[in-house]
């Protein structure tokens, strides 16, 4: 049974129709590329995963459960985390804070007052983690603006991994870095794979998606044209998938 | 000392404008016949912190939406709605005391709400939803009132704005309670974390599962609260339910929090700082009503503060994005 199912998806932003009915299965462990032109509609299919756009018609199911009209908290919830682009850190606030955003511990004070966030486990287990990936940055508590492109990129990928998702999704995780900073993301999610996450990496950079992926699928026009297993295909094919020579 | 602050994030500058203003003020104050300086008198330190104490508790509602990279102009007129309106259930239709705190609350708090429902479902921008509400929150004071004050409130009214258990006045009561409070859940709590990460990056904080509508919904209601609270400690002080009451006090309030630290664009925000603030102002006031200065030439330099604290945070980022 796969993990993430997409059936018939289908999303318009005002007159314009960017998903035509996308059907894409992803299983526990793999690690899928989806790549295609820019507008071919990624982005918006990622959010479609996420909940942040909501679907116009078709089901998104995970882990056999439907979560078509779930809100992003509650895919969140469920395991589904995506690292955008932008990266959607908050600059001002700590790398400790980015790092739980929106899932913030609390605990009790006296036993009494409600929620108060447990600021000294957000420092601890944010810590923890910036060490386990092998991240280097000066301070958790400096404002994550103040990190370098790389760096924002890590603290990202870490506050996915803090909670143990199932899938994660990653859009252009490597545009952005230096070449060895690319090869620590790339091993990070092999690491991830063999954790058994997930992972559907977003990419212009066909090299990283065919080093990191098991499956490469492509997206022309709001329609999945083509998906290859990796040892089936080269760079050729899928370029010509991209371009459109396929039809 | 210093952790304390960034912990905080109140700025070592603005406690130093507090501290040589005060000095400044001490020096050009006049003097009484026995020599001591009036500024420096126990009196006159009640009169600030009691001046203080309306307009730093509107700050506080200021500091909630501007923290989120919002905005409230309508918080001197949603405080003259409070003072009305409660002082009308009181003394007008003659319901019991407590109405008049009742009445207060529910008026700022409502005036907010609604601020709050155009913004979150209208996408109409708060500066205009705000600006809209400052005009029609004053007009509906007035038509309450029909343009006159509300005069003789009970006793336990008049307990909140006039009374000095243990010496000091029950309004500083109120405003460290209030501040204490909201400090606490502006700096400790989800809540305040998801403030402050939706005025940094609304996307981040919608990304991250936070319900950023729901979020932005009650901080405008907090802040026509604070209104409403600002508003019954005001009536209780002058015995009036004013419709006139808390006008430009925007001004005074927005001044006070982006001179305490909070940024104007949002994602940094801070109850304490904003009391330092409120307390500059209070000082800048008080001060230059005993040199006797002009009302007029006090709201000038109000302004003229407020553009200059706006000025220098922009030199400041501006700094830091280069490095």
């Amino acid at each position: 049974m796969s993990l993430l199912e997409l059936a018939g998806v289908e999303k318009s932003f005002g007159a314009v129709q960017v998903l035509h009915g996308v059907d894409l299965k992803v299983g526990a462990g793999e690690v899928v590329g989806l790549v295609g032109d820019n507008g071919a509609g990624k982005s918006t299919l990622m959010k479609s995963i996420t909940g942040v756009y909501p679907v116009d018609k078709g089901t998104v199911s995970f882990n056999g459960s439907d979560i078509t009209r779930l809100d992003p908290g509650a895919r969140r919830e469920m395991g589904i985390e995506m690292i955008y682009q932008d990266l959607a850190l908050a600059p001002q606030q700590d790398v400790a804070n980015n790092i739980f955003l929106g899932r913030e511990p609390t605990k009790r004070l006296f036993g009494l007052l409600p929620s108060f966030v447990d600021k000294t486990r957000i420092d601890l287990e944010a810590q923890e983690m910036i060490d386990r990936l092998g991240v280097h940055v000066p301070s958790i508590h400096i404002p994550v603006g103040m990190l370098s492109g790389g760096q924002q990129q890590t603290i990202a990928i870490a506050r996915a991994l803090t909670f143990k998702p199932k899938l994660v999704i990653m859009d252009e995780p490597t545009a952005a870095l230096a070449v060895r900073e690319v090869e620590s993301v790339l091993n990070l999610i092999r690491q991830m794979q063999n954790e058994g996450i997930s992972t559907i990496l977003i990419s212009h950079r066909l090299n990283d998606v065919f080093e990191a992926c098991g499956r490469i699928v492509v997206l022309r026009r709001g329609n999945v044209i083509a998906d290859l297993p990796r040892n089936n295909t080269d760079m050729a094919e899928v370029v010509s998938y991209i371009v459109g020579a396929h039809g | 000392m210093i952790r304390l602050l960034e912990r905080t994030h109140v700025r070592v500058e603005s406690l130093l404008v507090l501290a040589g203003l005060v000095i400044l003020m001490a020096i050009l104050s006049p003097v009484t016949g026995d020599g001591t300086r009036v500024f420096l008198t126990a009196n006159n330190m009640f009169n600030i912190i009691l001046a203080t104490a309306t307009f730093g508790i509107l700050a506080i509602g200021a500091t909630f939406v501007i923290s989120a990279a919002g905005i409230d102009l309508s918080l001197g007129s949603v405080l003259g709605l409070a003072s009305v309106s409660g002082a009308a259930l009181v003394v007008t239709l003659g319901w019991p005391w407590y109405f008049a705190i009742i009445g207060a609350l529910l008026a700022g708090s409502l005036a907010g709400a609604l601020n709050g429902f155009i913004v979150t479902r209208g996408h109409v921008p708060a500066f205009i939803v705000t600006l809209g509400m400052l005009g029609i929150a004053r007009g509906l004071a007035l038509i309450i009132s029909s343009g006159r004050g509300i005069y003789g409130l009970p006793d336990e009214i008049l307990f909140l704005g006039q009374a000095r258990p243990w010496g000091v006045p029950t309004p500083v009561f109120i405003l460290i309670a209030v501040a204490l409070i909201s400090h606490y859940i502006l700096a400790h709590t989800p809540f305040g974390h998801h403030t402050l990460a939706l005025g940094d990056n609304e996307n981040a904080a919608r990304a991250t599962g936070i319900n950023v509508r729901r979020q932005r919904m009650m901080l405008y209601t907090i802040s026509g609260f604070m209104a409403g609270v600002a508003g019954l400690i005001f009536t209780a002080r002058v015995n009036t339910g004013d419709p006139t009451a808390g006008l430009n006090y925007e001004l005074l309030a927005i001044t006070a929090a982006i001179i305490g630290g909070t940024n104007l664009f949002g994602g940094r925000g801070s109850i304490l700082g904003t009391m330092i603030g409120a307390l500059i102002m209070g000082v800048l006031q008080n001060g230059l009503n005993l040199m006797a200065v002009q009302a007029y030439y006090q709201q000038m330099a109000i302004g003229a503060v407020l553009i200059a604290a706006v000025w220098l945070d922009q030199v400041r980022s501006r700094g830091r994005q280069i490095q």
